[in-house]
């Protein structure tokens, strides 16, 4: 099949018109403005609450309430990367021919409405020495014809630059590539690890997947630290990744500094405090004043050295009412000591000598109670990036070009006049035709005709 | 002396700049134009320190960091990339009727940020997630785009008036340039806005990228700003290959301004979770 053959397929022609082009990039604005009116990726339950039920039923079935991740809207980038790639393809030649034309004639340039006239009272002959030089310091190329009548300059600039719209076209599918590469082959999951302990699996953002990574991490460390006023500062993990029993990686990771490790990434996303799994108490005589201290673990029963009481830690709650108020964290056990009444008691973190009120033989209090952290790790693959980020610097270095750089002909033309010589200063430009009529004044001015 | 101070002046400053173009271009007196030039260009001088001065400050309350951190300081970049756009193009094409309708926007971004009950100019400490070098590539170009944008939503509107005035009274509208030279400024402005845009945009990705690991979340914020990309996309394919100049670029491009405007300000209204940036 020839291309000529392939201009004629109706398919081609809608895929190359830049009317497709408009009706695409306004639908993919229209549409996209839906997906920030109606909040995405909610549960079935919220979306009921806010809107009813077959409001919802009609979200659901069109997708709404993930419309990125829809059938339709993805039907519009496809449409949009086929759009683009068939334009290219048709274009192409076209611009290839005018970059590299192939021949080393000099171009056609007319005179248009920027031309600029003035006499100068030398002859053509006197000027085209400093004419030539003048032009060549300012255009790449240049060609002079001569009549009899006198001469003509026409010189060239910026060639290549008909590229930089090819390059902005394509760059938007090569990061269209890379951001599909990302969605079929990436993942993006979290995962929370206790200070001192390891995964080596994690979980699915989207789904309820788990996905074993090949190797261990393991949270050395999780710190917070915190601004007078209260506000966070900074979150520190300091991650291990063992790999067959070797570590192989060490690294403490903030937030805007990962961990990576075999096209895996670690990070820092949020934190928590694990309830903790053992206190140190103190038992107290109320007529001697005697104590012991002794760890106790939760959900045990532990002999109280020293003593002949066993206290049953039961559990400890992060937050618990007392006569109606809130106390925070608290500690529930049970005491029994010989020959009477296991008796409950509870210990409240921030009250330490809350026991005393109970007016028992033995006070209990908590000495020590360490927290655990946990540090949140957002963890992603993402094979398309590399792909996307050389989307990004093509589209910018693009748009440089085909914004702010121009493909420039010139003529300079002398002719034998009374006086002297008649000038006429012209040229084409493909784009910005007023910054380029300024241009051309200043040429004309730099050979002598003033303004 | 403190930046707060200075910053008062500066929004001082770019009113009077802002009357004295609309003065000089309503009474046709030139040496009110060349006062409101003087007056934009130390109303600039004024900005710059000012925002230099708080950088400083901010690294002597020891929570050092560039003043580009929250909706205040991006406002008060946003007035100075205004009034530098504006004046770059008073120098290169030398139409100071343009003052009057670029340097109101440059004083109302001020004003905005000064007397807004809902903007502290408090310096505030960074959180951990703004502490990265692309939020400050990120908000740069992003507000260098956004003033282009503004200067363009000016010229469009400019050329509207022409455009609905011509044969009336010629005095007063005759001072603003013919209808093709605003035509290719709002051209230029919309050009230099979406490079501008298009490299916000990548930031941001980057440093989503590198704070949270997804370069793209399809979060309003985001999404706003990809929509005002694609109506300026747009713009440049219907003047570029349906050949669309005059009135109705002049429409795309204040149509455009308000999805700028919607990006910038709009997007806390809307249902969900974007959260940085909205203090
Ligand atoms: C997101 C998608 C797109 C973006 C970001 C984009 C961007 C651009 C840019 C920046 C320019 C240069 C404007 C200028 O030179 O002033 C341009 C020109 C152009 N675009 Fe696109 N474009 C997109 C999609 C398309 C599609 C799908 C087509 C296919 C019909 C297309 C066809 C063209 C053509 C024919 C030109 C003019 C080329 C020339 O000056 O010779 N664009 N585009």
């Amino acid at each position: 099949m020839t291309k000529k053959n392939l201009s004629e397929f109706p398919l081609w022609k809608f895929l190359a018109s830049i009317r497709l082009t408009i009706a695409l990039l306004l639908l993919l604005a229209a549409t996209s403005i839906i997906g920030t009116l109606i909040p995405q990726g909610g549960s079935p339950g919220d979306y009921v609450r806010q809107y009813g039920e077959t409001a919802y039923r009609l979200l659901y079935a069109f997708d709404l309430t993930d419309m990125y991740r829809s059938w339709w809207f993805r039907t519009l980038i496809v449409l949009l990367t086929a759009n683009i790639v068939v334009c290219t393809l048709k274009r192409f030649p076209g611009v290839w021919k005018m970059v590299f034309p192939g021949k080393k004639e000099a171009p056609s340039v007319r005179p248009g409405r920027n031309a600029q006239e003035f006499s100068d009272s030398r002859n053509p002959e006197e000027l085209r020495a400093m004419y030539e030089t003048s032009i060549r310091r300012q255009f790449r190329r240049h060609w002079v014809e001569t009549n009899e009548n006198g001469f003509r300059i026409v010189a060239e600039k910026g060639r290549w630059t008909r590229l930089g719209v090819t390059v902005v076209h394509l760059s938007v599918v090569i990061l269209l590539a890379g951001a599909l590469i990302g969605s079929l082959s990436g993942f993006d999951g979290y995962v929370n690890i206790a200070e001192g302990d390891s995964i080596d699996r994690i979980r699915l953002r989207n789904s309820n997947g788990v996905i074993p990574l090949g190797f261990e991490v393991r949270c050395e460390d999780f710190d917070v630290s915190f601004y007078d006023s209260g506000a966070p500062k900074e979150y520190r993990s300091r991650l291990q990744i063992t790999e067959n029993g070797q570590i192989v990686v060490q690294k403490d990771i903030i937030v805007n500094d990962p961990l990576r490790y075999k096209g895996i990434n670690f990070f820092q996303s949020s934190y928590g405090s694990l309830p903790p799994k053992d206190l140190v108490l103190s038992f107290t005589r109320r007529d001697s004043g005697d104590a012991v201290r002794q760890k106790v673990s939760i959900g045990g029963q532990t002999d109280i050295a020293g003593t002949d009481l066993r206290f049953y830690l039961r559990e400890v709650q992060s937050s618990y009412r007392l006569r109606g108020s809130d106390v925070g964290e608290t500690a529930i056990g049970v005491l029994e000591s010989p020959g009477g009444d296991p008796v409950e008691v509870i210990l409240p973190m921030r009250f330490p000598t809350y026991d005393r009120m109970r007016k028992g033989e033995w006070i209990v209090a908590v000495e020590e109670h360490e927290h655990a952290y946990y540090t949140g790790l957002q963890v992603t693959r993402d094979p398309g990036v590399p792909l996307v980020y050389a989307g990004f610097i093509l589209l910018i270095l693009g748009c440089c070009v085909s914004f702010f750089m121009a493909h420039w002909k010139i003529a300079v033309e002398v002719m034998q006049s009374p006086g002297g010589s008649a000038v006429k200063v012209y040229g084409t430009s493909n784009r910005n035709p007023v910054g380029f009529e300024h241009r051309i004044q200043k040429i004309a001015a730099g050979l002598g005709g003033q303004k | 002396m403190n930046s707060s101070l200075i910053l008062s002046i500066t929004t001082f400053v770019y009113g009077l700049s802002a009357f004295l173009y609309i003065s000089s271009w309503i009474f046709h007196k030139d040496i009110l134009g060349r006062f409101a030039f003087g007056a934009a260009l130390a109303g600039v001088f004024g900005n710059l320190a000012g925002l230099g001065l708080r950088w400083a400050e901010s690294y002597q309350m020891g929570i050092g960091h560039a003043p580009l951190s929250n909706l205040y300081e991006s406002l008060v970049f946003f007035a100075l990339s205004i009034a530098v756009l504006y004046l770059a193009v008073e120098k290169k094409y030398g139409h100071r009727a343009i003052g009057a309708f670029a340097m109101p926007l440059a004083f109302l971004a001020m004003a905005y940020a000064s007397l807004s009950p809902n903007i502290s100019d408090r310096i505030q400490p960074l959180l951990p997630a703004l502490k990265s070098n692309w939020l400050i590539a990120h908000v740069i170009t992003c507000f260098i785009g956004y003033a282009a944008f503004a200067v363009a939503f000016g010229l469009s509107l400019m050329f509207l008036i022409k455009n609905s005035k011509t044969g009336a009274d010629g005095s007063l509208w005759s001072k603003i340039p013919e209808a093709r030279i605003l035509d290719e400024l709002t051209h230029q402005m919309v050009m230099l806005g979406f490079l501008f845009l298009t490299a916000g945009i990548i930031t941001g990705a980057v440093w989503a990228n590198s704070a949270w690991g997804r370069y793209w979340g399809w979060d309003p914020k985001e999404t706003w700003s990809l929509i005002t990309w694609f109506i300026y996309a747009t713009l440049l394919h219907v003047r570029l290959m349906r050949g669309w100049r005059g009135r109705r670029v002049a429409l795309f491009a204040i149509v455009g301004f308000g999805a700028v405007l919607f990006t910038y300000f709009g997007v806390n209204l809307l249902p969900g979770l974007h959260s940085y940036g909205s203090q």
